[in-house]
């Protein structure tokens, strides 16, 4: 176990310290509080407590018995085996935060790579070395803004079609911060252009913020709108999944002033919801608004070149109640492993990954609405996720795919109330032509029974 | 020697991984959004794993050597604990799968939400915040959410201890709050007379950390909690230091009214080189309508032959929700199997043993290192690395210092209200021969400080690198290098 | 530490030179020892601002810290030190002369008696050593 002491050894270190008994080093803790006696079963030992965790695991279906196509801002993709063997290296996973340099090299210098792919992938000048999620990402990107206007401007417009997780932490984050969020309202009409958000602009607006792909999978170019926010004045957002960078035209490419994404897709496994990774870049100018740990490049005393935190005056540790969010760490571990697939898959991997997903949703989204009773939600060009409107409610349909061994899509209607009998399909290259066929005979079955 | 960027060893067309070819038709790409130019590099997978292992190698690990490292508990992270979150019925989990499909996660999440319960003594916990900073802002906003809800919505006012780490006024600024410091008394205790000047109908609540930052538990935490309340306010509690407090106190009992707890220190989840953490939050009964949602519950009791089932619930006055989904669900696996095989005794035996050996650790330094705030410590003390005779020398000397000795150096400059502090937590799980090499370690030191200073102002002398330059750092701002060796087509 | 006699100083390590109904203001000496290595300064006002005594006017980094600096007297700013973000470290080797930050427009002349002199400031320096 983790206990190392003999009781030798204890009364030998009680000696040292004075005492008698381990229960004296306690009698600063009021009597009647002190040494509880919780209601908890008692310990297990390591064979006994993977029996009890393994068989929790076999009540879940898990994704290497069934067929998913389910996204909405998670997805399955295939994680290279090397990324893995990375991560898991105890000299990664249980190391601490590289505040000292000198013995953490490899760290500093694997966050310096994750920073250098990501200004790449998204054509932006920095990137900090990560945020918890995208959603968490996206709400800080509101934080910077509103730092960067010094709590001038006041108004956020956010697309209706931006992740309702990530609206709704946004709100969470903002609860007191006087900042007003419009352009989401629950009659904003999910079909028209992006570029009518513009229409909320005025001097008192900080940030736009937009998705990319959208929420429903839509891709936009969104090089007008962005302009018309400059025009105003206002930082221009955009919240990217990573994967689609690699056949997409990037957002630093169309104006955008912070792109922050969800860094799952890189590498990293589903896990029911996290650890995931929020991806977090700006231009430079901006780079002392923007919070969360960033690494900088620079020498020792020995000359040789070297890695260290950086611009560690604006953090929480030391502006205290002045800093501009009190996020302490990143997300490190996660930070690797996307640093680490991407490197692996490089500029060619990226690029037939993305197309695999474009042609194969493609390829279902064709297939799917030809089934009767289902047609194509919108005719905007998508990337790998589509709405369809389903001829019975999506939840019947997706209970009735899970007896076929199939997770099916997204149910909208709890977030857009008006899109009742829409459900949203995500494919991607763990899918083959064999699973979507399946779905679609599935589907067909099923929806008519 | 250092290892180039990445752009240096990236040769143009070398494939690091191929997927399987398209078996669908291929679509027409959308006009006008299709990619030019991706300047990621092009290495193959020799390149990647030998990059990647070198690098980790210039790594201080728990796996490799012992960190003292005061407030941030670096205790063994258990092996088992990854195997378990690995397994694909927990990690190849998609978040919005149908609820019946992942009772396994849910029935786990809410065993761990159970526990963290008793363990604290609250009446509701959340797993969603994904660090302990996030764990704060859940606090702090849920503290709000109280008074607003109360009509009160002048209490915007946070106390918090000059001993307290700085996120906790950042937490309390970005929630809105205003900030007010108060000063700790000589035995680094709340100081009553400051607390009582500000309490008054402005009052939001007070950031406790305890025990506090110098390891010691307020002898007057009854007296602070309940003048608090008495004012109006409530009491949140870093839980940071819980490893001290496991089958000890529970926070609750004594009217601790929220408290986050860090997955990653007191329950053995990994680090990871800063991250991913995990800050669950546990309130008393009154704050209960306010946690996160969704939150998971019992939906169906069952009976003898079925099983209960698991789902979600908004509570009615929930502040929202602080990120996607539901937290960090790989590193709850990884505590849960740490509490499952510790059990409530376990539990108990963790912080008394956390305990033993900061005692012990400070009995064997107080003669040579000159200790504050001496009396019985909790899991860490805070020393101070700094001599009369010795005035060149600096804590930051001595830390840099340790590191030749194979030691990673104590927290340093931190708390505020200790000159030059070393805090020192050596956590329960390093054994009476790891503690004894540190403790040698700093006595010879200390002898250093006084025969050959500069040994120690240069130092580290066996690290990979030697002290970097963080002025050169921060002026020249070379935060990215390019990634392609390949010019703009 | 160089603490001119002809300036004023706050107790928040500021000086102003005043020059007739005019100020210039910069940090102090001493400041900037504390801060040690300056990497950064950003002056936050622009000319033609109204600015209260007490209200930030630029903000200081150095690697270990970071400060505000608040208007030691309300002023109309009619100039600020342009080429100071490119030089932060001025404030280290001239932190009274070429390293000023904002020149105002004093607005209650009555604010600058409130300030301390120099041999005032050298004491309330002693005084928090």
């Amino acid at each position: 176990m983790f206990l190392p002491h003999t009781d030798r050894e204890r009364q030998e270190m009680l000696a040292v310290i004075g005492v008698k008994s381990i229960e004296e080093l306690f009698t600063a803790i009021p009597e009647k509080y002190r040494f509880p006696d919780l209601k908890l079963p008692s310990g297990l030992t390591e064979m006994e407590a993977q029996e009890v965790l393994s068989d929790l695991a076999s009540w879940n279906d898990n994704l290497q018995e069934m067929i998913c196509f389910l996204g909405a801002g998670a997805y399955h993709h295939y994680v290279p085996a090397v990324v893995d063997a990375i991560i898991r290296r105890g000299e990664f996973l249980t190391a601490y935060t590289p505040y000292q340099a000198e013995v953490s090299q490899g760290t500093l210098q694997a966050i310096f790579d994750y920073q250098s792919l990501m200004t790449a992938l998204t054509a932006m000048d920095v990137s900090n070395a990560s945020h918890y999620d995208g959603a968490t990402a996206v709400a800080e990107a509101v934080t910077m803004a509103n730092a960067h206007f010094r709590g001038k401007r006041n108004k956020v417009i956010l697309s209706p079609a931006l992740h309702p997780h990530y609206r709704q932490t946004i709100r969470t984050y903002h609860a007191n911060t006087g900042i007003e969020f419009v352009g989401d309202e629950p009659e904003a009409d999910l079909q028209s252009h992006p570029q009518q958000l513009a229409d909320h602009l005025d001097t008192n607006t900080a940030l736009v913020i937009v998705q990319y792909p959208d929420f429903f999978g839509r891709i936009y170019d969104y090089t007008e709108l962005a302009a018309k926010t400059h025009q105003a004045g206002a930082l221009f957002a955009v919240s990217v999944n990573p994967i689609a960078l690699g056949l997409l035209k990037a957002p630093g490419e169309f104006g955008a002033d912070i792109v922050t994404g969800e860094g799952q897709p890189l590498g990293i496994p589903l896990s029911y919801g996290g650890p995931y990774l929020g991806i977090f870049t700006t231009k430079k100018e901006f780079v002392r608004k923007m919070a969360g740990r960033l690494v900088g490049e620079t020498v020792d005393n020995r000359g040789q070149k070297a890695y260290v935190l950086t611009l560690t005056a604006r953090e929480q540790h030391i502006r205290r109640e002045k800093a501009t969010s009190n996020i302490c760490t990143n997300q490190g571990l996660m930070a690797l492993a996307a640093a680490v697939y991407l490197s692996l898959v490089g500029k060619h991997g990226l690029r037939q990954v993305a197309e695999l997903c474009y042609h194969k949703a493609h390829y279902a989204a064709q297939q799917i609405s030809a089934i009767e009773g289902f047609s194509l939600w919108s005719s905007e060009p998508f990337f790998h996720e589509f709405v369809v409107r389903t001829p019975i409610p999506p939840a019947e349909l997706n209970e009735k795919l899970l007896e076929y061994g199939i997770i099916g899509g997204y149910d909208l209607e709890k977030d857009y109330p008006s899109l009742k009998n829409h459900l949203m399909f995500a494919v991607t290259e763990m899918n083959s032509k064999e699973e979507i066929d399946y779905l679609v005979t599935t589907l067909a079955e099923v929806s008519h029974a | 020697m250092p290892e180039p960027d990445l752009c240096e060893i990236s040769v143009p067309n070398r494939i690091g991984f191929r997927f399987p070819g398209l078996d669908v038709p291929k679509s027409e790409l959308p006009k006008g959004l299709v990619r030019e130019v991706l300047p990621l590099p092009e290495l193959y997978e020799v390149d990647v794993v030998r990059r990647y292992t070198r690098l980790s190698q210039l790594n201080h690990a728990i796996d490799t050597g012992y960190y003292p490292l005061g407030s941030c508990t670096m205790k063994y992270n258990p092996k088992i604990n990854e195997d378990m979150a690995r397994q694909p019925g927990f990690a190849a989990v998609h978040p919005l799968q149908p609820i019946q499909s992942v009772q396994g996660c849910l029935a786990l999440m809410y065993d761990l939400q159970e526990w963290l319960k008793e363990i604290g003594g609250f009446a509701g916990v959340t797993l969603q915040p994904a660090a302990g900073a996030q764990g704060e802002l859940t606090g702090i906003l849920i503290i709000r959410a109280y008074h607003k809800d109360r009509g009160d919505h002048k209490r915007t006012k946070i106390l918090i201890p000059d001993s307290a780490h700085g996120t906790n006024p950042a937490t309390s600024a970005m929630s809105g709050m205003t900030v007010v410091e108060i000063k700790s008394d000589e035995r680094g205790n709340v100081d009553l007379e400051a607390l009582r000047e500000q309490c008054d109908d402005t009052l939001a609540g007070i950031m406790l950390t305890n025990p506090n930052t110098l390891g010691l538990f307020d002898e007057h935490l009854e007296e602070v909690i309940h003048m608090v309340h008495e004012a109006g306010g409530l009491v949140y509690g870093d839980g940071a230091n819980m490893n001290a407090l496991l089958g000890i106190l529970r926070p609750g009992d004594i009217g601790i009214d929220v408290l986050h707890y860090n997955l990653h220190k007191t329950f053995s989840t990994p680090h990871g080189g800063g991250g991913p953490g995990s800050g669950p939050v546990g309130v008393r009964s009154h704050l209960v309508d306010f946690l996160p949602s969704p939150i998971v519950t019992i939906t169906d009791e069952g009976d003898e032959e079925t099983p209960p089932i698991y789902g979600f619930y908004s509570p009615p006055k929930s502040i929202g929700r602080v990120k996607s989904f539901h937290g960090h669900f790989g590193m709850m696996v990884r505590a849960y199997t740490y509490m499952l095989m510790h059990g409530k005794e376990g539990l108990r035996k963790i912080s008394e043993h956390a305990v033993l050996n900061a005692n012990y650790l400070l009995a064997r330094l107080r003669h040579v290192y000159h200790v504050p705030y001496d009396r019985i410590c909790m899991h860490e003390f805070v020393a101070e690395g700094h001599w009369e005779d010795a005035p060149e020398i600096r804590a930051l000397d001595i830390s840099k210092r340790l590191m030749d000795f194979g030691f990673h150096p104590p927290t340093n400059y931190f708390p505020l209200i200790v000159h030059e502090a070393l805090m020192i937590e050596p956590t329960e799980t390093e054994s009476k021969q790891t503690l004894d090499a540190f403790a040698d370690a700093l006595i010879t030191i200390a002898q250093e400080a006084r025969t050959n200073p500069e040994i120690l102002k240069t130092a580290p002398h066996r690290t990979p690198v030697g002290r970097v330059d963080e002025v050169k750092a921060a002026k020249d701002l070379i935060l990215s290098c390019g990634v392609s060796v390949e010019e703009e087509e | 530490m160089n603490i001119p006699s002809d300036l004023k100083y706050t107790k928040n390590d500021e000086w102003i030179r005043v020059e007739g109904t005019q100020g210039t203001i910069g940090i102090t000496d001493y400041a900037q020892s504390q801060l040690s290595d300056i990497v950064f300064v950003e002056i936050l006002v622009n000319e033609g601002d109204e600015v209260k005594q007490g209200e930030t006017c630029a903000t200081v980094e150095s690697v270990k810290a970071a400060a505000d600096v608040y208007m030691p007297v309300s002023g109309k700013v009619i100039a600020t030190n342009q080429s100071l973000p490119d030089k932060p470290e001025t404030i280290n080797s001239d932190p009274y002369g070429e390293a000023w930050m904002v020149k105002i427009e004093i607005t209650n002349p009555s604010e600058v008696d409130q300030l301390l002199d120099a041999a005032a400031y050298q004491a309330h320096l002693a005084e928090k050593e």
